[in-house]
């Protein structure tokens, strides 16, 4: 039987309400886009990326960003300027001089270093890269390098990759400790409540940062990048899980003594059942949502950690670990694009902020 | 309301003990014992210690025994207030933390103030004027308190300060009072370096405040009893500041517990990238460094402090709040 349009939204099933109401808050879309954006350049960071993030130049160090003309006389053709290291006779400073009689064209989908796209298929196609040979002299650093020469717009890229997933790993984390305890509280309640949320209140109420620093500084030297990977994500994400815990037991106390609920357990539903098959689906959304605003908390412990040098230690390459080139402002003053690093770490922050909004909002479909 | 303050004391020490634990676990994570790492500290020094020394210290510390009485030993030797030697510096960890604990207190303290001082009346103007060009500045600078982490925002206006004005905005003391004697000059000093650093760690706390002050406030404003205020013919800032505000207080205090904690945190970060002689530069080192007693040491002290922090605000909570105040359970 057809329905009629202003009647749907008595048909919708839960998942179309909180879809719609989602889709009315145009920030939030706005920033599931860029979400899904940053999401995408961590599959592809080594497509995005031209150079290898890891080689170095010394006669290349803290190169300028270059710019970019996008049309050669009237016609589509970007191309950059080459440039020429020099050293002041002055100051023995290394100077960079542009040199506009040389033409580095850009080609788009051009060869580089060899990689596999997404782990598996060999190739050596680039979103962009220089055209024709591969002639070290002839190379491009849109964002500039670093001090030791090395490309900062394909270490960002990589450094995408560890930043994100590690947020999303320590998330996930948290996730499960959070539903876990969280649940115990709301279910039980009791004494087991009084307990985790008396835990909960003494987490609160210690200043984190000096605590993590102290545990990641304990780390061995000698471990592998992956092992402080793993470490460093378990470390962040005992600071996330508090949150989360709260907001499933505030959803377990509010639901355990709803009708469903308890005819469920009339019926002889074991526990398990009426936890994951009747209680969990009409919570998922604020589990999500709370996840959501919970990223940014990973993302921004991550990159302090590694900022200190207590983190991620090179030659991993995050957000945290560019920011550190950052740390002396008389560099920074001469090389200000060393702050770059900062601007993916402010819009990945804003944009799970926004979104994790948006979906608290949407999570409660009848709401208002 | 001696209940509640009593409550508060209990979890209090609790948190303290917790506290305590870590910091000795700290302090216990790097391989090996105390007293090795010394005798090799001092090698290197040139200077030996003899058997019976080490075997005094082992003793002190009671290595070689449980756990457990390690710690008890631990906090024992607290109590009495050796918090053991720095390796470092080769001096007590108290007399290399010095004053930088006191300046730390100082600085988390500006920050807090600040965050309120600031938080309130913007809040109430947001709430007032709705969706005027205040309020969406407003909400804009607090987005970007929320979403900036604190430590690069310090790091962007000391890089604008020293590119704009040629100058440098980190420190806490101009170069001529970094080691003189406290005076009034250098207490001055002091208040002319202090809001940058305190702005920097409030504005993200700030941003909630505000944020939580405007919610509450147009809940209030919306009451019946404020058109009656104002039908009555009662001038519009009384009618706002004599109720709507006043409830929508309550709220915005019991917030002040979590806001300490995360500022304290916050300043260890900032301190490093302004310069500021408190205890965040110094614990970074000794971390680096492997000297575990100071940097247990910091954390622990830290961790009290900001309990104490917590414990003060609560009170004031409840001076704040009739209803804690008059519960009788």
């Amino acid at each position: 039987m057809a329905v009629a349009p202003e009647q749907r939204v008595f048909v919708a099933s839960q998942w179309q309400l909180t879809w719609w109401r989602f889709r009315k808050h145009r920030v939030a879309v706005a920033s599931a886009v860029v979400v899904a954006g940053f999401y995408l350049a961590v599959l592809g960071a080594d497509f995005l990326a031209y150079a290898d993030p890891n080689a170095s130049e010394a006669q290349r160090g803290l190169m300028p960003p270059q710019r970019v003309y996008w049309f050669d006389d009237g016609k589509f053709g970007p191309y950059v300027h080459g440039v020429k290291g020099v050293r002041d006779p002055q100051t023995f400073k290394r100077v960079y001089r542009t040199d506009p009689s040389q033409k580095i064209p850009l080609r788009f989908f051009a060869q580089g270093f060899e990689y596999r796209f997404l782990g598996m298929i060999p190739t050596t196609r680039h979103l962009i890269g220089v055209g024709g040979s591969l002639d070290a002299t002839k190379t491009i650093f849109l964002l500039g390098t670093d001090v030791q020469g090395r490309d900062l717009w394909s270490r960002l890229m990589y450094g995408t990759r560890i930043s994100l997933t590690i947020g999303l790993l320590g998330v996930t984390m948290s996730l499960v400790l959070g539903v876990v305890l969280g649940g115990l509280s709301g279910f039980y309640g009791g004494i087991v409540d009084t307990l985790i949320q008396r835990t909960i209140e003494i987490l609160r109420s210690i200043p984190t940062i000096p605590l993590w620093m102290g545990l990641a500084a304990a780390l061995p030297r000698e471990w592998s990048i992956l092992q402080v990977y793993f470490a460093i994500t378990i470390i962040i994400s005992m600071l996330g899980w508090t949150e989360l815990a709260r907001v499933v037991r505030g959803r377990f106390l509010a639901m355990r003594e709803e009708d469903f609920v308890v005819s469920a357990r009339l019926v002889g539903c074991s526990q398990m059942r009426t936890i994951f098959v009747h209680m969990v689906p009409s919570f998922t959304s604020h589990i999500i949502a709370a996840t959501t605003l919970a990223l940014p908390a990973m993302i921004i412990s991550e990159t302090a950690l590694s900022f200190l040098g207590l983190g991620l230690r090179p030659p991993a390459i995050s957000w945290g670990v560019l920011l550190q080139q950052a740390q002396n402002v008389q560099t920074v003053a001469i090389s200000p694009w060393l702050m770059l690093p900062a601007v993916p770490v402010i819009i990945a922050v804003m944009a799970f902020n926004f979104l994790g909004d948006g979906l608290r909002d949407a999570a409660d479909p009848y709401g208002r | 309301m001696l209940t509640f303050i009593g409550r508060r004391v209990v979890l209090a020490i609790f948190t303290v003990w917790a506290i305590s634990v870590l910091a000795f676990a700290i302090i216990q994570l790097p391989p090996g014992d105390y007293v090795t790492s010394y005798i090799a500290q001092m090698a290197t020094m040139g200077s030996v210690v003899t058997d019976e020394e080490a075997q005094n210290l082992r003793i002190q510390y009671g290595l070689g025994r449980p756990i457990y009485v390690q710690y008890y030993k631990w906090v024992k030797l607290i109590a009495q207030g050796d918090f053991g030697m720095s390796m470092e510096w080769r001096r007590p960890v108290t007399e290399v933390i010095g004053e930088r604990l006191w300046l730390t207190v100082v600085v988390s303290v500006a920050a807090l103030i600040l965050t309120w001082a600031l938080a309130l009346p913007i809040g109430v103007y947001s709430a007032v004027r709705q969706y005027s060009v205040g309020d969406y500045l407003a909400t804009f600078v607090g987005f970007i308190g929320l979403a900036v982490p604190n430590f690069l925002l310090a790091l962007v206006l000391l890089y604008l300060g020293f590119v704009l004005f040629n100058a440098h905005i980190g420190g806490l003391f101009s170069p001529e009072f970094n080691d003189a004697p406290w005076s009034w000059a250098r207490v001055w000093d002091l208040l002319k370096h202090l809001p940058i650093p305190a702005l920097i760690l409030g504005l993200a706390g700030m941003a909630q405040q505000i944020r939580i002050m405007r919610a509450n406030l147009l809940d209030e404003l919306r009451k019946p009893y404020v058109v009656t205020a104002r039908s009555k013919g009662l001038p519009e800032p009384r009618v706002i500041t004599k109720y709507p505000v006043r409830v929508a207080l309550n709220p915005f205090a019991s917030t002040i517990g979590y806001t300490l904690p995360y500022i304290v945190s916050g300043s260890i970060i900032v301190s490093l990238v302004l310069g500021l002689p408190t205890v965040g530069p110094l614990l970074l080192k000794a971390l680096i460094a492997q000297d575990m007693f100071l940097a247990g040491t910091i954390v622990l002290l830290l961790g009290v402090m900001t309990v104490i922090g917590t414990l003060v605000s609560d009170v004031l909570l409840v001076w704040i709040d009739p209803r804690i105040r008059l519960e009788e359970t």
